[in-house]
């Protein structure tokens, strides 16, 4: 093996660990707010380490290849926050709460101020 | 060289059956759109994966074009949801 297959292979590995992260985040958190930050945060870096390791790996062959994950890689980062934050912030606007611990005693008067402003919103949008 | 593309395949394909589970089991909207986002990236990542093991160059520009699709439907669906569109 030479040093770009090794160099690559870390990265190519690490990005494949976060991208699994991501998955398992989005499965095992309590609400939309934590499976926004496991589901987007860890699957960019993951995709940017990974796209990055194969550019590095090919890059002994020729140099087109690390361009054009370049490319790639400039449009995650620009691209995937941008979507995350629309979503967080039509799941605000939909008036989605967080996820509260019902075990927690500093979080009640938080739980309560949040059930009195329920109890205001006369119009009760529908959730599917 | 080609074992690392095997575990690097198979984590894909783990996060991407998590991803699925939660898109099916969602609860609300918001949570289906997140695990269509979280699935848009694995699959541009595989498409980059792909790309290296079969040494084809085409690969990649169908990873692109996928993650602009991608990005634009995420945002549209958001913008709905908000009551916007």
């Amino acid at each position: 093996m030479s040093l770009y297959e090794i160099i690559g292979g870390i990265l190519i590995i690490i990005g494949a660990a976060f991208l699994f992260l991501g998955g398992l985040g989005i499965l095992r958190m309590p609400d939309v707010y934590n499976r926004l930050q496991a589901g987007t945060k860890a699957t960019t870096m993951g995709a940017m380490s990974l796209i990055l390791g194969v550019g590095v790996v090919k890059m002994e062959d020729s140099w087109t290849w690390i361009v054009k994950m370049s490319i790639i890689i400039i449009f995650i980062a620009i691209s995937n926050p941008i979507s995350s934050h629309a979503l967080a912030r039509a799941m605000y606007r939909r008036k989605r709460y967080p996820f509260i611990k019902s075990s927690d005693k500093n979080m009640d008067a938080y739980r309560e101020i949040i059930e009195k402003e329920e109890k205001d919103e006369k119009t009760v949008m529908n959730d599917q | 060289m080609i074992y690392i593309f095997y575990i690097t395949i198979v984590l894909l394909a783990l996060g991407m059956l998590f991803a699925i589970i939660r898109f099916i089991k969602g609860p609300t909207a918001g949570d289906r759109t997140v695990a269509l986002d979280t699935m848009t990236t694995i699959i541009v990542a595989g498409l980059v994966i792909m790309s290296a093991v079969f040494d084809r160059f085409i690969y990649a520009d169908v990873a692109l074009i996928y993650s602009v699709l991608g990005f634009i439907g995420v945002i549209v669906i958001a913008r709905y949801l908000e009551g916007a569109l």
